[in-house]
């Protein structure tokens, strides 16, 4: 039979809550997590981790991306409930004040923003760029950022800044 | 969003027996359900998720083709070497659509049952025949830009938004189900379907059933091939027309050419018949326009989307071009060849 969670096998979890374990920035945790919060939410509001920000709410603009186990997804189009077990990584987990990310660096280097709301998921964004390898022109970088709006318009300094990590990795 | 009932089924019969009922929906990659239900469009009592089942990855078939599971997302089998070299439309088609995490998550039987885009299927506060069978139509006589031109009814002329199921039309793959009666295997051409008088079923799919797989039979279109994608941004959107096209050509002459066209129907939109034209002709414009006229035989303009008739014929001839000299659109450098 299917887990009936609603019965769920913890005595103490609220009904109609699902005990749920996840690796947030390194530091596993473990919730009763009702299954209609998406992983922005239950970010930003149950973990306070305001960093990834909600732009549209409808996987339009990429403010909310996070990496999952690596990968970039929105995090507004997940039910937390679903990624049971998975490693999540926001941008307090890339870097920090004194200890950014060579991505964080960059942006702030080329002038990679105005108004800042888009920079949290351009830069998670950006590191799962990374992480696929498939950009290294700047056609193939402009592609593949494409998810993820900027509507003060700092587009070409976000490519320049992206090029400029990937130039130092390569 | 409402609230639901939520499980995880451990196995594919698992999965199959809860999802027996109406209101009930499986969730795998949560791109489109998602986003319908906290518009309201969707409202699941039950919501089965099916990211844990087996079906995640891409095995080969006897015979030389590919299965593709039904949970493998859109980016990992754009990426998988054996598609990018055996299926190389395929791949182009899957990397022309939504945006790199949207692709991470989305699934490929995601792609498959994902709904229309129409405005008026996502505006509960107007009547639509595919969200509320019998509240009439928006989009006829509303605003229509995006809006199908051939296959419509009188009660929907929504198109499907797939960037992927057109270039499996050309490839000629079958979608693997299985529900509370079995296992069947579904030709992509049958999988879904035109709106007719019952525009609220966009596919074949029988309640409860579940898509497992996609069937790639062995194909050798891995130069004469292309998938140009005509929209208003050129990233990141969806298309108005686009147009996939495999081909072979031998000694000078098309020995087969197929021809699917996405963002212009209920389904993407593909004529056997049409293909006759081209076979054993020399590559030409005329040739390619005469193809072009039958295969968009029939066409109606809804109003504002009328231009997307004389779109559809010159991408058409366009795309046939591209693909005769091995020249097949990329999709990161735009400049259209």
């Amino acid at each position: 039979m299917p887990t009936a969670v609603n019965t769920a096998t913890y005595a103490a979890v609220p009904i109609g809550t699902v005990p749920t374990t996840l690796t947030i920035n390194g530091e596993t945790r473990t919730r009763a997590i009702e299954p209609w919060t998406t992983l922005l939410d239950l970010l930003r509001e149950g973990e306070d981790l305001i960093g990834t920000k909600k732009g549209c709410d409808h996987g339009q603009c990429g403010a909310c991306t996070v990496l999952i186990d690596e990968r970039r997804i929105n995090s507004c189009l997940k039910l937390a409930v679903t990624l049971d077990g998975a490693d999540i990584t926001t941008i307090e987990g890339l870097g920090q004040p004194g200890d950014l990310h060579p991505l964080q660096s960059a942006f702030c280097n080329h002038d990679a923003f105005q108004c800042g709301y888009c920079t949290p998921g351009q830069i998670c964004s950006a590191q799962g760029l990374i992480n696929e390898g498939k950009a290294k022109t700047r056609d193939e970088v402009r592609e593949l950022m494409s998810g993820n709006l900027c509507r003060c318009g700092a587009y070409s300094n976000i490519v320049d800044a992206v090029l400029d990590v990937i130039g130092e990795q390569a | 969003m409402n609230r639901f009932d939520y499980a995880r089924p451990a196995s594919v019969a698992e999965a199959v027996q809860a999802g027996a009922g109406e209101q009930v929906r499986f969730l795998a990659g949560g791109t489109n359900l998602i986003d319908l239900m906290k518009e309201n469009v969707d409202r699941p009592t039950t919501v089965i998720d099916i990211n844990r089942l087996p079906l995640n990855a891409i095995e080969e078939l006897d015979g030389g083709g590919l299965r593709l599971g039904a949970l493998v997302p859109n980016a990992e089998t754009a990426w998988d070497a054996r598609v990018e070299q055996r299926y190389p439309l395929l791949s182009s088609a899957i990397l022309a659509g939504a945006s790199p995490q949207l692709r991470n998550a989305a699934t490929n039987g995601g792609n498959l049952n994902q709904r229309t885009r129409c405005y008026y299927f996502y505006d509960v506060a107007t009547p639509c025949n595919k969200r509320e069978p019998g509240s009439g139509c928006g989009a006829i006589g509303g605003v229509n830009r995006i809006h199908a031109i051939l296959g419509a009814s009188d009660q929907c002329i929504a198109t499907h938004p797939s960037d992927m199921c057109v270039a499996l039309a050309v490839l000629d793959a079958t979608v693997q189900v299985t529900g509370p009666e079995g296992d069947r295997a579904i030709p992509i051409a049958d999988y879904h379907r035109l709106p007719g008088d019952e525009p609220w079923r966009d596919n074949t799919l029988k309640p409860g059933e579940l898509v497992t797989g996609i069937d790639l039979p062995a194909e050798d279109f891995t130069q004469t091939y292309t998938y140009l994608k005509l929209r208003d941004r050129l990233s990141y959107a969806f298309a108005l027309v686009s147009i996939a096209v495999a081909m072979r050509v031998e000694d000078g002459t098309i020995a087969e050419a197929r021809v699917a066209l996405g963002g212009v129907a209920h389904k993407p939109w593909r004529s056997t018949e049409a293909e006759k034209l081209l076979k054993g002709q020399h590559p030409s414009p005329q040739a390619f326009g005469t193809f072009a006229d039958a295969l968009l035989a029939g066409a109606v303009g809804q109003g504002e989307n009328d231009f997307k008739i004389p779109l559809a014929r010159k991408g058409i001839v366009r795309a046939l071009k591209q693909a005769a000299e091995a020249t097949p659109q990329s999709q990161t450098d735009k400049r259209v060849a």
